[in-house]
């Protein structure tokens, strides 16, 4: 594989980048490890232990899920239970910790290091760019809980506190606001705007900015593994970075296909709701495959022409959708909210994100912990592709960009669904999107608006193109992990892990509460993740000081 | 009759496109045209270079050495794709046009089924690009 061509001989070195960079010196070959060959007419071109371990483990992963979904359920209730509830102090703390470290970074003289070299320039403009920041991070999620969560908290908060044997037993965030309405909207919308703020988006900011700054300004290969570089060497290119990447491709893989399953759940729930096409695994599968079938389309045109497009439709329907919303909707209360809400949010910041001695376990654990190991091992997904396309911005604009930006969005899609729902309640008397199901509050919110039958269509239509980049976009980084790196390996070899994850997502999907032991599997690969990002955190600061010795 | 030959090649496996070197040479020599030699690489670190500069480099140098060994006049035209697997066609017709070359010569893989679903570069070359296209078989 290496390469023959008589310039190798050429004693030059490697010439400067695009301005200054600092190279880390390694004798490692991007793809050295790699077997090139066909299957029939089909070329493949894949990282051996990698590509190998993870495909097999997956496979007697979903064997065991399925062949025995009793015990894999009884078996990783318990491990979900005991990383959510045990550690939540780590998960909070070390959550802390990187929404404190993107921040320094954007006041550090270390923000102006550019990804790239100093004289690189974006590949791609700030819309389009955003637009696949956004849509890889969390679009999905605003569909589902845009309604949903807001409305919980609330619900919780106006509940009260209730004790049993010293232990509170209430879902209400902190101290609760029982009786007081005013006062439940803000700490719900604060809790809410604190599950996705600044707090997930400086988790994916650390990893997709240890991955970038360690492939373009250090020459390593765009895997995880290369941001361990400056912490073990060039043993990552080892059986260590062997592991990190497998854990890597299993969290990825089985988050997509968890979440494909559950995204088909909630479809399945609008088109019942508007058209009564019937619930259940037939339609599910159907939904699935539908996906499936145009992720693979959009895989088959690249990033640019495939995931970039839909990226872009998707946050202008998104945009179109809100703006309906907060026009249609009680607009000055809305935005009243939004204001109202940022202030609850800083206040109760402080009180929200203490990791220890905390009174209201439920939230705390049950939701909190478990966004964080949620967003945690999502990260080296989103993570991976956010650092994919942000070659040539500088560390400051990616850290505005990837945390403050979307952060804002979040508090804006979130007073303005949320709000709708809940000055629904409180002011209209109208309960149906506070007692409907999780997957259905949006449609039922939705319901008492102009042009109903429109806003859901294109409510479905969101959470159905939000799955389609998800699936897309998770295909190239599995494909690209599972390739040592290398983003140009055959097109067969990412069209097969998009039916792969489809595949894996029906079959789960038709096995009793395998989809969720499976949930409770991934985020537990949350705990040792954590500790991978703090290692993170270490090693951006190595390779950025390094990065700012040669400027001096 | 030709002024401009494109020779697309990959780096990677320069040994394979021997063939494809000669001829574009000779056509060249005997029409009086220059070669221009496109690489695409990606702006990730990958097997050929760690920085789409050090692919650069390396392309001139290949471009420079043909030059002297062949007795022609060379350059060397570097592609950053973001998705090359995928979007290189498209990305090499443009560069075609752009070049104002008005002949490809490029060595082309036997044909086999996948053909139906993926054709190959030169297909996609030869029956989208206004220059003369010529496939060479290894």
């Amino acid at each position: 594989m290496a390469d023959q061509s008589p310039q190798d001989q050429t004693p030059e070195g490697i010439p400067s980048p695009e301005g200054v960079v600092n190279l880390i010196d390694t004798d490692y070959e991007v793809g050295q490890d790699n077997v090139e060959g066909n299957i029939g007419p089909f070329g493949f071109d894949i990282h051996n232990p990698v590509f190998l371990i993870s495909g097999l483990s997956i496979v007697a992963f979903v064997f065991y899920a399925l062949a025995l979904p009793e015990q894999a359920d009884s078996a990783f209730s318990w491990l979900f239970a005991k990383v959510t509830k045990g550690f939540d102090w780590f998960f909070l703390g070390s959550a802390n910790i990187f929404v404190l470290f993107c921040l320094l970074l954007i006041v550090t003289p270390w923000g102006n290091v550019r990804l790239g070299g100093s004289e690189a320039t974006p590949d791609y403009s700030y819309i389009g760019w955003f637009a696949m920041l956004f849509a890889a991070g969390m679009g999905i999620g605003l569909m589902f809980y845009g309604v949903a969560e807001p409305m919980s908290h609330f619900s919780s908060s106006m509940g009260g506190t209730t004790v049993e044997n010293g232990v509170r037993t209430d879902w209400a965030p902190l101290g609760a606001a029982a009786g007081d309405e005013a006062e439940a909207v803000r700490l719900g919308m604060a809790a809410t705007i604190f599950h996705w703020g600044l707090h997930p988006w400086a988790i994916y900011a650390v990893v997709a900015l240890a991955l970038a700054l360690f492939s373009y300004n250090k020459g390593l290969p765009l895997t995880i593994r290369s941001a361990f570089h400056p912490i073990f060497g060039d043993a990552v290119w080892g059986w260590v970075g062997h592991i990190i990447d497998t854990l890597a491709v299993f969290a990825t893989l089985f988050g997509l296909a968890t979440s494909l399953g559950f995204g088909a759940t909630q479809a399945n729930a609008g088109l019942n709701e508007l058209f009564g096409i019937p619930v259940g695994s037939v339609t599910q599968v159907v939904l699935i495959s539908i996906i499936t079938a145009i992720a693979l389309i959009s895989v088959l045109r690249g990033l640019d022409g495939g995931v970039k497009v839909l990226s872009e439709i998707n946050m202008g329907l998104a945009l179109v959708l809100l703006l309906f919303v907060l026009l249609v909707g009680p607009t000055v209360y809305l935005l009243k909210l939004f204001g109202s809400s940022l202030v609850a949010y800083l206040e109760y910041l402080p009180a929200l994100s203490n990791p220890v001695g905390r009174e209201d376990v439920n939230f705390s654990q049950g939701w909190t912990s478990f966004y964080w190991a949620w967003w945690i091992s999502w990260s080296p997904f989103v993570g991976m592709f956010i650092a994919r396309v942000s070659r040539g911005r500088t560390v400051r604009e990616f850290v505005v960009c990837v945390l403050l930006i979307p952060s804002m969005v979040c508090v804006l899609w979130m007073s303005v669904f949320g709000g709708t729902a809940l000055h629904q309640v409180v002011a209209e008397g109208y309960t149906a999107a506070q007692d409907a199901a999780l997957e259905l509050k949006l449609f039922k919110m939705l319901d008492v608006l102009p042009l109903a039958a429109i806003t859901s269509l294109v409510g479905i239509v969101l959470v159905v193109v939000f799955f389609v980049t998800s699936s897309d976009s998770g295909s190239l980084v599995i494909d690209t992990i599972t390739a040592g790196g290398k983003i140009d390996a055959p097109v067969p070899q990412r069209a097969f892990w998009c039916v792969f994850e489809g595949a894996v997502a029906i079959v789960l999907l038709l096995s009793a509460g395998g989809l969720q032991s499976l949930q409770s599997m991934v985020i537990s690969t949350g705990l040792p993740f954590t500790l991978v990002l703090l290692l993170m955190c270490f090693a951006i600061a190595r390779g950025l000081i390094s990065e700012r010795r040669l400027h001096r | 009759m030709f002024k401009k030959i494109v020779v697309p090649l990959d780096l990677a496996h320069v040994e394979r496109l021997q063939k494809a070197l000669h001829v574009a040479a000779g056509l060249a020599r005997e029409h009086g045209a220059s070669i221009c030699y496109i690489g695409v690489t990606t702006a990730t670190p990958g097997p050929i270079a760690r920085t789409p500069e050090e692919f650069s480099a390396k392309l001139e140098a290949f471009a420079k050495a043909q030059g002297l060994e062949q007795g022609v006049k060379t350059e060397a035209h570097m592609l950053v794709s973001h998705d090359p697997a995928v979007q290189m066609d498209r990305e090499l017709e443009a560069a075609v046009t752009a070049l104002g070359a008005d002949l490809v010569v490029m060595a082309s893989h036997v044909p086999n089924v996948t053909d139906y679903v993926w054709s190959g570069h030169g297909a996609h070359l030869a029956a989208h690009s206004a220059a003369s296209v010529m496939l060479i078989r290894a």
